[in-house]
């Protein structure tokens, strides 16, 4: 694996695999009486948000707890620093703390790139979610409860498997990391939205994309609620919530074109009654608890392969990738 | 009296090898037998300038020399250093400083701190409207009638988007041959713009730019300046319709000039892949295609100028996340090199066509009277000797702006201004400042 | 990436064929219920990859003496080991505890072969982390000397004096074509699995 995970696209098909066997060994210590590996002992971990984001937060933090690795949480929204220029401040900050791994939320796309290709840190960084760019833990996740579901813990267990990834595309890192990650692993994947929610270009991704649910679901073999602000209606997006719910929204009638095999999954956190139903959230085929359980697995999987190579902060070799 | 120059061998305008005589602020004579006129050869200084190129000294109509206001990024002293070593001896200083020039009173001071540097001529732009706000016309009389005598009007940095407005503007300098020059961007469809929308803003989740909003706003003055009469503009032109809006314009005979600046003839929207803000700019890096429309438009007329769009940032502006990044990239001393490389060495302009493109129009268009003229015996002696065969590695610490924000920072680059002349005065020799 | 098993093609001296090998395997199958007084309470534990054959095979042979099932379950040891920072992330190999747990039992951990020690130092603190057995025990095929750490075997199927550039190599049917225990003399053991 590269030395950084910034994007889904920096993940081979056999990183990807390697990731999901590895979450899946991660899985299996919660289990255990002792829920803690020695890994990364005496390694740090910085959680660096600028953006609110308790959950993301408390999984990266579990996941490199169960690692035995030291953690520091950095919240900084709000504060001064939540200003641009203090991004390099910051960096510099952890760096002489010595910080093994950044993990970094961010509002701006493209900021934990900045982070890891600027010469300000050392560390390995983790994309956490930055704008609207990435969130490539979070497809990892996903990926991975699909894969236990649908592809049978095997290597390539997800090729060829149909995956509807739906709503609001245009402003979703989930959906950009998603749509790269399940790509790699074979999946085929369709973007359903209202064309003022795909982005300009998306003829080029490796998708297909489709503005009718209805068409797209009996073939599905798992379906992906995003969230749907309500401010977008501000931007006219569109017209209304309630016409959103009627045309993209997942409700019991709609879950009952499913195949019976397909699961239901949704990122986090969720508007209930605007994209996804109370009846369909809480269904057998909703996967969305078990999405959270399998989000510290992954997390632990990939800061795992991620550090466990590398000479601890301070020692590291300039420059290497 | 100023120094006496011969300068011996030189290609004017890349032609046959003959002297040139500068003498007195004027060129006194070219030909073979130029060194026998004037001062004897013991009061003048020889240049072998066998290999070089004469071009008339540049004049660009859109520079950002950041006085009054923003001396940590430039001052009018630092950024006409920068002009002359790339080969300028007129730039026109946008009108966005802190504060706006808008009234008489700031396009004087600027154009009086031009004078005093005396590196090169310095036209302030005027605003159009008070404080760029796009609410009401600034006193474009004033400015025009002041010791500045602004000709070319401009809220750069912000488009002048009411269609009342501009009208209204485009009517205005009308009384005093002025010219609006325009920043096309229509604002609602720019909220939050980062980059060139296209498949790659998608991909990086940065916010797009939309060609459509640069070409609206085109189309919209166009039909104005034909409507009243006037004389617009365009500045920076970047997408491959504009180009098409363009020609288009002329070939109807309206009175629309338009601008490309050196990095939209260069670099794409790829470069947003490294979010590396040095490549932030506005209008932003576009694609390939509408990279070779300008160069197409640029070689056959339709665009009638490049201009540099000189912005400096300070460091701190750039080193930083995208989002959080100024726009704006440093060009007047890559600006030559970089119309070399995507124009002459592609065979697109000879150098007459350069001479046009980055002196005679753009000084036709500022109606600046003294520069943009002809390398010919009795002519203000304003000429730039250049290197063509010489090849440079761009380092940003080299730069004589107060600025770092060179996009080009360690690419190779063709050709070097070897000399500057200011009315027959030095004010760069051997590529330094003199 | 970790690197996966690498292939050699050097051939190397058989020090074992598969004959030699069944007779070891049935040897400590015996030595271990001879030790423990019957199967009662005993775990094998292989340690991943090839001790997890050896583990069942072990296992197969205690019931065909004994006609009662020996739990058998596997142990990967790539997160305890001490080494982690020095190589490139390693894949983890499956751990799977029987369900009786190892809390009161006699655990055998099972290898191919012994060498620093360093692995079977890291499968204790794994077992550590797992549960409090009565007692561990180790079982391996080969034993070939230049222990780095104060361990050593309860069972072993053959001691084999090695020189440090020598190289170990376990086949196992099933996992390889054949069962076999070889030696390659030309490069010092570098990477690979466990401790060859």
């Amino acid at each position: 694996m590269k030395r950084h995970l910034l994007s889904a696209a920096d993940l081979t098909r056999d990183d990807a695999e390697l990731v999901l066997a590895t979450a899946d060994e991660m899985r299996s210590l919660a289990d255990r009486p002792i829920k803690k590996l020695p890994a990364l002992r005496g390694r740090t971990v910085v959680n660096l948000f600028f953006e609110d984001s308790t959950r993301t937060r408390i999984s990266f933090e579990a996941a490199a707890k169960r690692l035995s690795a030291d953690v520091i949480n950095f919240a900084a929204k709000g504060s001064s620093l939540s200003k641009g220029e203090s991004l390099k401040d910051t960096a510099l900050t952890l760096e002489a703390m010595g910080a093994d791994a950044v993990v970094v939320r961010h509002g701006s796309s493209g900021a934990p790139h900045r982070l890891a290709h600027s010469g300000w840190v050392r560390s390995s960084v983790v994309n956490a979610g930055d704008g609207t760019h990435e969130h490539p833990t979070q497809a990892l996740l996903d990926a991975f409860t699909m894969w236990k579901h649908l592809g049978g813990s095997r290597p390539g267990g997800l090729e060829g498997r149909k995956i509807a990834i739906v709503g609001d595309v245009l402003h979703s890192r989930v959906a950009r990391s998603n749509a790269l990650l399940l790509r790699t692993l074979g999946a085929e994947v369709t973007l359903v939205a209202p064309p003022t929610l795909l982005p300009v270009g998306i003829e080029g991704w490796p998708v297909e994309t489709s503005y009718d649910l209805d068409s797209v679901l009996p073939k599905a073999d798992a379906v992906m609620m995003l969230r749907v602000q309500r401010e977008r209606m501000h931007g006219g997006f569109f017209p209304t919530a309630r016409e959103y719910s009627r045309r993209y929204g997942l409700d019991g009638k709609r879950m009952a074109t499913l195949q019976d095999h397909t699961i239901v999954m949704h990122p986090g956190p969720m508007v209930r009654g605007m994209e996804i139903t109370a009846d369909v959230a809480d269904s057998d085929r909703s996967v969305i608890v078990e999405q959270v359980t399998n989000g510290v697995a992954v997390r632990m999987a990939v800061l795992y392969l991620l550090l466990s190579g590398n000479e601890p902060a301070g020692s590291m070799v300039e420059g290497e990738e | 009296m100023s120094t006496t120059y011969l300068i011996k061998n030189v290609a004017v305008l890349g032609g046959a090898p003959t002297d040139l005589l500068l003498q007195d602020g004027v060129i006194a004579d070219i030909g073979p037998e130029a060194g026998d006129r004037g001062a004897s050869a013991g009061e003048r200084v020889e240049i072998d300038a066998s290999g070089l190129v004469a071009l008339p000294g540049l004049v660009d109509l859109h520079t950002h020399l950041r006085e009054p206001g923003r001396e940590d990024a430039e001052t009018v002293e630092s950024g006409t250093r920068a002009a002359a070593l790339g080969g300028f001896t007129a730039v026109h200083a946008m009108a966005n400083t802190e504060p706006v020039a808008d009234t008489a009173g700031v396009v004087e001071q600027v154009w009086r701190l031009g004078r005093e540097a005396g590196h090169c001529d310095v036209y302030p732009v005027g605003a159009v409207t008070v404080g760029l706000a796009g609410e009401r016309l600034a006193e474009l009389g004033a400015m025009a009638d002041s010791a500045a005598r602004v000709r070319v009007f401009s809220d750069d940095g912000q488009c002048v988007s009411d269609a009342v407005l501009m009208r209204r503007a485009l009517e205005y300098v009308k009384a005093f041959d002025g010219v609006i020059a325009q920043h096309a961007q229509e604002p609602r469809l720019t909220e939050g713009a980062q980059m060139n929308e296209g498949e790659l803003s998608g991909r990086l989740g940065l916010t797009g730019w939309p060609a459509v909003a640069e070409e609206a706003i085109i189309a919209r003055d166009c039909l104005l300046t034909a409507h009243v009469g006037s004389r617009l503009h365009v500045c920076h032109v970047s997408t491959a319709g504009s180009v098409d809006i363009v020609r288009d314009a002329k070939r109807k005979g309206w009175n629309v000039t338009a601008e490309a600046c050196p990095h939209h003839l260069l670099l794409t929207d790829e470069l947003a892949a490294t979010y590396d803000p040095i490549y932030k700019v506005n209008p932003p890096l576009r694609s390939q295609t509408d990279v070779d429309a300008l160069r197409a438009g640029l070689a056959d007329g339709t665009i009638d100028i490049v201009a540099t769009d000189h912005a400096p940032h300070p460091h701190e502006d750039k080193d930083c996340e995208w989002a959080a990044a100024a726009n704006g990239m440093l060009g007047l001393e890559t600006a030559l090199s970089i119309v070399q490389q995507t124009m002459v060495d592609t065979g697109l302009l000879d150098w007459a066509g350069v001479a046009e493109r980055m002196s005679y129009a753009p000084a036709r268009i500022g109606r600046v009277a003294e520069h943009g003229r002809p390398i010919e015996q009795g002519e203000p002696a304003n000429v730039v000797l250049y290197d063509p065969a010489a090849r440079r590695t761009i380092e940003a610490s080299e730069s004589a702006s107060l600025s770092r924000n060179t996009p080009y920072a360690g690419r190779e680059l063709p050709g070097r201004v070897v000399a500057t002349f200011l009315r027959g005065k030095a004010t760069v020799l051997d590529g330094k400042l003199a | 990436m970790p690197s996966r098993d690498t292939a050699t093609t050097d051939v190397g001296r058989v020090v074992l064929d598969d004959l030699d090998i069944t007779r070891a395997l049935t040897r400590i199958s015996h030595e271990i219920l001879e030790r423990n007084k019957g199967a009662g309470d005993l775990v094998l534990l292989g340690i991943p990859s090839r001790g997890v054959p050896l583990a069942q095979r072990i296992a197969a042979r205690m019931a065909a003496v004994e006609g009662y099932d020996v739990p058998v379950g596997s142990i990967d040891v790539t997160m305890y080991r001490d080494d982690l920072r020095m190589k490139p992330a390693r894949a983890l190999l499956h751990t799977q505890i029987p369900a009786g747990g190892i809390d009161g039992k006699v655990v055998v951990l099972v290898d191919d072969v012994l060498f620093s020690g360093r692995t079977i130092r890291a499968a204790l603190d794994a077992l550590n982390d797992i549960g409090r057995p009565k007692a561990v025990r180790l079982a391996v095929l080969v034993d070939r000397g230049h222990r780095e750490l104060p361990i050593r075997a309860d069972f072993v199927g053959k001691n084999l004096p090695t020189s440090l550039v020598e190289r170990v190599k376990v086949t196992l049917a099933g996992v390889d074509d054949v069962d076999a225990v070889t030696i390659q003399g030309t490069l010092a053991n570098t990477d690979g699995e466990g401790e060859a």
